[in-house]
Order: structure tokens, then C-alpha cells, then sequence
């Protein structure tokens, strides 16, 4: 026993200061967070009265909140579909090996180094639907006006200031930053698929659909897992790409949790944006969990 | 490039040796004409923001207007560098100061952390992972309001400080589960050889694990250079304009009614060239070392 602990030992020491900050930063203040959330506290004045979960029955029958669950809903259907979509056609396009690959994979890649911040700046500008009045009529900005000049301007719309759907076209540039990210999980998985077993089929004679539907496809899907959780959580978070893009930081047509989060933070009311901040973790855990317990069961086979 | 060049001959002669139809050459040739349309299609779509971008920046008040975002400027002015570089430099210092320890540190514990999960086993330890790594997707919205009230009681100050401590302790699980990836392709052998010398757990990981750990810490620094760089969220709430890193200053420069668009456009820039170039010149090691960490998934 002795000697086992003496293995063991110097590797529990060596992770102890990892553990206790994990412990600490994570799992304790999810903890004080969910105590806070059912406190009374929304004024900067410190009031510790408990109320159960009042707070989280009036967050979910306020239809601002409501809403930014919606908007949360559309973002992250749009977001999911849009990066999947062109992250797995430009790896699939880019897996044959070809001519400047490397600078194709680089250019798809590169949106991912740049701040939501950052991009945020042009991209308020290129969702723009502003008429600017300028010397010769009417104008229209940003991409409405690039859609015009290429001739697909039915495809003009008024972007995020729209309160159903706004919320779409925050999506767009979480998707042009986030395609090559996917893109790059899907052609590790491209590379992971031994050339045998696609000779193999193709010797049984199979077609190329079927080679994709039987073969390919199968040995894509956990990357396909991954790239949707990694995504899916993202999304779930997204924060500084609206705050960047809608300067309003109380609007109501592209709030979304995590920004009402802000709001109710900024306006001193602790408890509701630790509610808040709980009901987002719940959302991320109903993801991440399973998942979790999926890849360390998969790893133990 | 020279690879490249030797199997596309090798290509056009098998080609030929198969003496394969001309129909199906044909096809070939369509296909590859038509994936490069697409592809240079797609590069024009993802680097139009960009074009946008760099004009603007040079371009004078009046003519830095919406409506006018496809054309080039009228006059070339680096007035907005100008004010864009003073507004922002400040900041810029202070990131680099936040940025650097911070991915240091977390990836030299990360390594660590992934040595002990990978190679030096101990009861519970796949819990002890799973746990550590549901502390990278957590939303820090969860933790934020109480992690306020914690680091103003641990006494850390506002600004730089507070998001050092932050960037390190929430960089952790990332760095811990690439690590642990990294660490679980090295053969036991190496491990037990070392064991059998009587190296301990340290000496192993100075003498076998840490030399061959290059890969595994490009990586890493440059997920947490570019996530604690671009972070904006911790910043919005543990900084201010006066103490904050540079994505605080840029939103402040780019918010706001009256914004000048060629100053925020040049300062979007300016924030962007440390991990542009990090990309740039080792984002091919970046993608490397994440293939060979998502197939292991």
C-alpha cells in the first residue's frame, strides 16, 4: 500500500496546484454563483435574503429573456450549419493532395486568428443596412450594396436590425471566422481514413456516393462530434462579436444571453446575472456532458 | 514546391503509361478546373472583409463612408494609422505584458499536468481529466459574478494583474488535455527505461518528456498567445480603457456615435498583426499539431 503510495504520490503533487485552482475557479464558483442567482441581490448594496428560485421563474417569463433564447437558438443553428458546411466542402475540396494547398488551407484559416473584436469593426460596417443619402440618391452600404452591383439584389436585407431573424446575420461572421477551423478538424479526419480501405472499396466495386455514404462518412463522424461541440459552445458563449457589431448594448433585436448577462452586470444586478449565468451553464453541460462521458468511455475500448 | 512539381510529373506519366481514354482525361481536367474556380471563389469571399478593411484605413473622413466601402480611397492618408497608433499603443504594451507570461506559464503546467495524466497514472486520474477539462467549455458567465468578488478579495489588482491570474488558471484544462494527447503517442518504454535508472518522476520528465515536448508546446502557445490576445470578455470585466489590453482600447476606439472609420479600420489592424504573424509563420505547425490531437479525440 505503502509503496503503491509512493508511486503514486509524486504524480498527485506534481497535479495538486492544478487541482486546487480547477476546484477553486471552476467548481467552487459554480457553486457561489448558483447560491448568488437565488439571493435577492440586484442592487449593488450587498443582500444575501434567500428566494428560491424566483429568479430564474421571472428571468424565464420575461420576454426579453425569452427572446434571447430565441435569438440563441437561430445563432447557433446558423452558426453550426454554416461553419460545417463550408468547413467540410473546403476540406473535402483540399483533401487530394494539390498545387497550393498550402496557401489555400492558410487563407481559409487565417479569419481565426483575428478578435471578434477586430473583425466586429468591419463586419458592423459591411452589415450595415444604413441609406446613406449621398449627392445622386439613395444609397445603399456595406454588402447590400456590393449584393446590388453584382446584380443579386433581391438578396438586400436590413441584416441585424431585424428582431426575428437579425440574429442571423450575427452568424455570419462568426461563421467567415470559424469555417477554417472546421475545415481543419475535418481534413485531420480526411487523413486519418487509411488509403486501404478506400482501395478496398473501390476494388468491391463500389461508386463514389456509396464510398462516401459507407466509408468516409462514418469514419468522419467524430470529427464531425467534435466540430460541432467546439462550435456548439461557442456559439452558446458568443459575446464579443454582437457587442462589437451593435454598439447598443441594451438592444433587444440580437440579445442573447450572455450579452443580457452584461446588461443585468452592468446595472448591478448580481443575482439575476448569475441566473443567468447558471442557465447558460446548464445549456453547455446538456452539450458538453455527454460528450465528455462519451470520449473517456470510447478511450477506455 | 519541388515535391509538388516531381509528383505531378509522376502523375501525367502514369497517366500516360495507362494510356487511360481521353474521355476521362477530360473529366479530370474539368474537375480541376473547376475545383480551382471554387477554390479562388472562396479565397475572394473570405478575404473581402479584409480587402475592406485595409482600405479603409487609408482612407480620408469623408471618404471613409459605408457607401463607399468597395472603392478604393480617393487620396491614400494615414491620418487613421496615425491616430489609430497613438490611441492604441499604450494597450499594446500592456497585452504583450499579459500575454506572454501568461502563455508560458499555462503551458509549462499544462505540459506538466499532460505528463502526469499520460504516463504517470494514478487511481482516479481519467476522473481527475474529465473533471480538469469540463473547466475549458464551462461559459464564464457561470463564474463571473463570484470570480469578481474572489479576485478583488485575493487582493489582485484591476487590469493587467487580475487577467493574467485569469488567462492561466482557465488556460489550464486546454493545455492539460493537448498535452495529454501529445504525451500519449511517446512510447511507455522510454518512460520505463528511465524508471529502471532510477530516475523519478521528475528527472523522467526533465531527461525523456521535455526534449521532445517542441511539438506539443508550438501549440499550445499559440492557442493560448491567441486566445489571451483576442479575449475580450475577461477584459470587459476585469479591465477598464485605462488599465486594459489592446481589444478594450479597440472597442472604444471603433464604439461609440462619431466613430472615425479609418482610425477604428487601421486599429482593427494594428490589433490583429501579432497573431496574424503567428499564423502566418507557424500556423502549418498549428494545424499539425491540432490534427494529430483531434484524430486521437
Amino acid at each position: 500500500m505503502l509503496k503503491r503510495a509512493k508511486i503514486w504520490g509524486p504524480g498527485v503533487l506534481l497535479l495538486a496546484p492544478t487541482m486546487i485552482l480547477v476546484g477553486v475557479f471552476v467548481y467552487w464558483l459554480i457553486i457561489e454563483n448558483f447560491r448568488v442567482s437565488l439571493t435577492n441581490q440586484h442592487t449593488a448594496k450587498p443582500s444575501n435574503k434567500y428566494v428560491g428560485f424566483e429568479n430564474y421563474t421571472n428571468l424565464l417569463a420575461d420576454p426579453n429573456f425569452q427572446h434571447s433564447l430565441w435569438n440563441l437558438l437561430i445563432l447557433t443553428i446558423v452558426f453550426l450549419g454554416g461553419t460545417l458546411i463550408f468547413g467540410f466542402l473546403w476540406a473535402w475540396i483540399l483533401e487530394q493532395p494539390a498545387k497550393g494547398e498550402g496557401f489555400f488551407r492558410s487563407v481559409y484559416l487565417f479569419p481565426m486568428s483575428v478578435s471578434f473584436i477586430a473583425s466586429g469593426v468591419v463586419w458592423r460596417w459591411l452589415l450595415s443596412s444604413l441609406q446613406t443619402s449621398q449627392p445622386g440618391g439613395e444609397r445603399t452600404t456595406g454588402l447590400n450594396r456590393l449584393l446590388d452591383s453584382v446584380g443579386l439584389g433581391a438578396f438586400q436585407n436590413d441584416w441585424w436590425s431585424n428582431p426575428t431573424w437579425g440574429i442571423a446575420a450575427i452568424a455570419v461572421p462568426a461563421v467567415w471566422q470559424l469555417s477554417g477551423y472546421v475545415m481543419a478538424l475535418f481534413l485531420a479526419g480526411f487523413r486519418g481514413i487509411p488509403d486501404e480501405l478506400r482501395e478496398a472499396a473501390r476494388i468491391d466495386g463500389c461508386t463514389e456516393w456509396k464510398l462516401y455514404r459507407h466509408v468516409i462518412f462514418p469514419q468522419l463522424s467524430p470529427v464531425m462530434l467534435s466540430a460541432v461541440i467546439i462550435i456548439g459552445h461557442m456559439s452558446l458563449k458568443l459575446f464579443d462579436l454582437i457587442r462589437a457589431i451593435v454598439p447598443d448594448a441594451n438592444t433587444y433585436d440580437v440579445q442573447v444571453p450572455a450579452t443580457m448577462m452584461w446588461v443585468k452586470y452592468i446595472g448591478s444586478d448580481y443575482a439575476d446575472a448569475a441566473a443567468i449565468g447558471t442557465i447558460l451553464l446548464v445549456l453547455v453541460a446538456f452539450v458538453v456532458i455527454p460528450y465528455l462521458w462519451y470520449t473517456s468511455r470510447a478511450e477506455k475500448r | 514546391m519541388s515535391t509538388a512539381t516531381v509528383n505531378n510529373k509522376n502523375r501525367l506519366r502514369s497517366a500516360q503509361d495507362m494510356k487511360s481514354d481521353a474521355k476521362r482525361n477530360n473529366k479530370r481536367r474539368i474537375n480541376r478546373t473547376l475545383k480551382y474556380a471554387l477554390l479562388i471563389f472562396f479565397v475572394i469571399i473570405v478575404l473581402l472583409p479584409a480587402y475592406v478593411l485595409f482600405i479603409t484605413s487609408f482612407k480620408g473622413t469623408a471618404d471613409a463612408d459605408p457607401s463607399r466601402a468597395w472603392y478604393l480611397p480617393q487620396t491614400w492618408e494615414t491620418g487613421g494609422w496615425a491616430k489609430a497608433w497613438t490611441t492604441l499603443a499604450p494597450s499594446l504594451g500592456r497585452t504583450v505584458i499579459l500575454v506572454v507570461p501568461s502563455a508560458l506559464i499555462s503551458a509549462f503546467l499544462g505540459s506538466i499536468n499532460g505528463y502526469v495524466l499520460a504516463k504517470w497514472r494514478f487511481p482516479g486520474a481519467n476522473i481527475v481529466f474529465t473533471l480538469i477539462l469540463f473547466g475549458m467549455f464551462i461559459p464564464y458567465q457561470a463564474v463571473m459574478i463570484p470570480l469578481t468578488q474572489l479576485v478583488s478579495d485575493l487582493g489582485v489588482p484591476q487590469g493587467i494583474p487580475s487577467l493574467l491570474l485569469l488567462h492561466i488558471v482557465y488556460g489550464l484544462p486546454i493545455c492539460t488535455l493537448i498535452f495529454r494527447n501529445y504525451y500519449a503517442t511517446v512510447p511507455d518504454e522510454l518512460i520505463e527505461a528511465a524508471r529502471m535508472d532510477g530516475a523519478g518522476i521528475l528527472r523522467t520528465y526533465g531527461s525523456v518528456i521535455f526534449p521532445i515536448s517542441a511539438p506539443g508546446f508550438v501549440v499550445v502557445l499559440i492557442w493560448q498567445f491567441t486566445s489571451a490576445w483576442n479575449d475580450y470578455l475577461f477584459a470587459a470585466f476585469f479591465s477598464s480603457g485605462r488599465n486594459g489590453p489592446v481589444t478594450i482600447a479597440l472597442s472604444f476606439l471603433a464604439g461609440g456615435q462619431l466613430t472615425d472609420y479609418a482610425a477604428s479600420m487601421a486599429g482593427a489592424l494594428i490589433a490583429s498583426v501579432p497573431t496574424l504573424i503567428v499564423y502566418i509563420l507557424l500556423g502549418k505547425y498549428f494545424v499539425g499539431g491540432l490534427m494529430s490531437g483531434s484524430v486521437k479525440g
